[in-house]
């Protein structure tokens, strides 16, 4: 076993060149991988990629962010940084996922959504807001994994779901770190300090109820043995999306609020 | 006699000094100055330019509601510090004694015009309107109790985002608000939103931003991402409108553009037009 990192340790290893992206995962733990493109209403965003496969033989829809391994992927890809269009072909294909009773699996892994001109001016709040609405109520199971960053809103609008995994360096926030110090301390490079306060690894997820599983990565980390962090993705998901489609649905749905509903810290 | 020496010692003690002075408001969107008397007389309209400036959540109340009306659900409802920050704790009590309100947002149920609501109204002199475990709560809360009692809901929001004093716990409030809101729809109940002096951050990308109806102050903030972040992105300085009102309004994403001298008169209006009439004395 490997010492635990710190959080600003996984953030640094989670930047390594190398590490696996959703393009790299898919044909390991998928087949019959078929993207499908656009939003029907502006444009298709390749910061989010979306369409079917087969897990173990049944049908499921998959939605991700897509990082780029080069600089020309991440051209492509917009450095995973998605605009309104990436998260309305998100909810068109998980509609399409309810419509077709297949359940949808989301891979998280953003710095965030995109902040410009156009992304504001076709709504990127708007479009961020009507997912994790409509996440909430859609009638098949929803499994999202965090497989880097999972960056704020950018993120969410991918993860109301009915169980959350984190890959073991994965880190989810509501602002990156140098963010979060800029806003605070008026200072980004305090981001060290500031990826150690703010609570963003795997076991704070769990800990704080916004996470259910944390999938193992090999030693040193996921970029060191892809077949090894491919298996584990895949072991947890035959598993989990079995159990959640075999769930009554408006159980499942009771649940899925209830997750989110009993977060928070108050005192009456 | 004495009365004229009095006045010219006046006069010479006054020469070359300033005039006196009335308090004056500077606008922040024309940042044209005016007395700021007239500014509070058309609480808080900026006489040049019609940018609506900020209101507290009870002065807002004051002019929505029937008098009386307003019953204000989980009011003494606190934040925790669920990440133990520095200071938080010590913040939002000094802000307690300063404000005089508990938290960034107050609930409850009141009339307006006869038309019973549940009524929210964020108030940015609390940590600028931030969304964290009490405000996420208290909407929720809000929601939930709509749909049991089949009421409409009017929210008025003001608010830089997240809490980030409240990190991941935060960012979920936009999950568990917009949920409330979305089985408050799916019940058929009538949610209109309206965005005040600022609405940016989590906050528009989750429950504002999904109203039945979305209606917009003249002049005010809405946004996702701060301007200075998108500046600093793209490498440029942005137009003076961008993400105004009008500007939103103009991409489709408000509805209608409301006056705060009409806002009481327009909200009655909808809410009976869906049918919640002023119930019988």
């Amino acid at each position: 076993m490997e010492e635990k990192r710190t959080a600003w340790e996984r953030l640094q290893l989670i930047h390594t060149k190398g590490r696996p992206t959703i393009k790299d995962y898919i044909p390991q733990i998928f087949t019959d991988w078929y993207e499908m493109h656009g939003d029907r209403l502006f444009g298709d965003d390749r910061a989010i990629i979306g369409g079917l496969a087969r897990l173990d033989g049944d049908p499921v829809t998959i939605i991700a962010e897509v990082k780029g391994r080069d600089i020309n992927e991440n051209k492509t890809c917009n450095f995973a940084m998605p605009h309104p269009e990436g998260y309305r072909k998100a909810l068109r294909l998980a509609r399409q996922a309810e419509k077709f009773h297949r359940p949808i699996i989301c891979f998280i892994d953003t710095p965030g959504a995109f902040c410009g001109v156009a992304a504001e001016e076709r709504g990127q709040g708007e479009a961020i807001a009507k997912n994790i609405a409509e996440f909430m109520t859609l009638r098949t199971p929803i499994i999202s994994i965090v497989l880097g960053e999972g960056g704020s809103g950018g993120a969410l609008a991918l993860g109301v779901c009915d169980e959350l995994a984190m890959l073991e360096n994965a880190e989810y926030s509501v602002l990156s770190p140098r963010g979060f110090a800029s806003i605070l301390w008026k200072d980004a490079s305090r981001e060290q300090e500031a990826s150690e306060i703010m609570k963003i690894t795997a076991e704070d997820m769990v800990r704080l109820g916004v996470a259910e599983a944390i999938i193992e990565e090999p030693l040193g980390g996921a970029h060191n043995d892809l077949d090894k962090i491919s298996e584990n993705i895949k072991e947890y998901l035959s598993q989990k999306i079995p159990e959640k489609c075999k769930k009554d649905i408006d159980v499942l749905l009771k649940e899925r609020y209830t997750k989110f509903r009993k977060i928070g810290a108050f005192i009456e | 006699m004495f009365e004229d020496f009095f006045n010219v010692v006046k006069k010479r003690f006054n020469d070359g000094e300033e005039e006196y002075k009335p308090p004056m408001f500077k606008c922040p969107r024309c940042q044209g100055t005016s007395p700021l008397s007239k500014y509070e007389e058309l609480h808080r309209v900026c006489p040049k330019c019609n940018y609506h400036g900020r209101l507290s959540s009870t002065e807002r109340l004051a002019i929505t509601v029937d008098k009386g009306s307003f019953k204000e659900l989980n009011g003494g409802m606190r934040s925790a510090n669920p990440l133990d920050f520095p200071d938080y704790s010590e913040k939002q009590a000094e802000l307690r004694a300063s404000t005089g309100i508990n938290e960034a947002v107050i609930t409850g149920t009141a009339t307006i015009k006869g038309s019973p609501v549940v009524i929210g109204i964020m108030d940015s002199r609390f940590m600028m309107g931030s969304m964290g475990s009490v405000v996420g709560e208290k909407i929720t809360r809000a929601f939930e109790f709509a749909t049991e009692k089949k009421l409409p809901v009017v929210m008025f929001t003001a608010s830089g985002g997240a809490r980030m004093q409240e990190g991941i716990v935060s960012l979920m409030q936009m999950a568990k608000t917009s949920g409330a809101a979305k089985l408050h729809s799916e019940a058929g109940g009538l949610y209109i939103s309206v965005m005040t002096d600022p609405t940016t951050g989590g906050v528009t990308a989750s429950f504002a931003s999904i109203g039945d109806i979305i209606i917009a102050e003249p002049k005010v903030l809405i946004g996702f991402a701060g301007r200075r972040v998108i500046e600093g992105t793209i490498k440029q300085k942005l137009p003076d409108d961008f993400q105004l009102a009008e500007f939103m309004y103009n991409k489709g994403f408000v509805d209608m553009i409301v006056e705060r001298r009409k806002m009481r008169s327009v909200l009655s209006h909808l809410l009976k037009l869906h049918g919640y009439n002023a119930k019988e004395a």
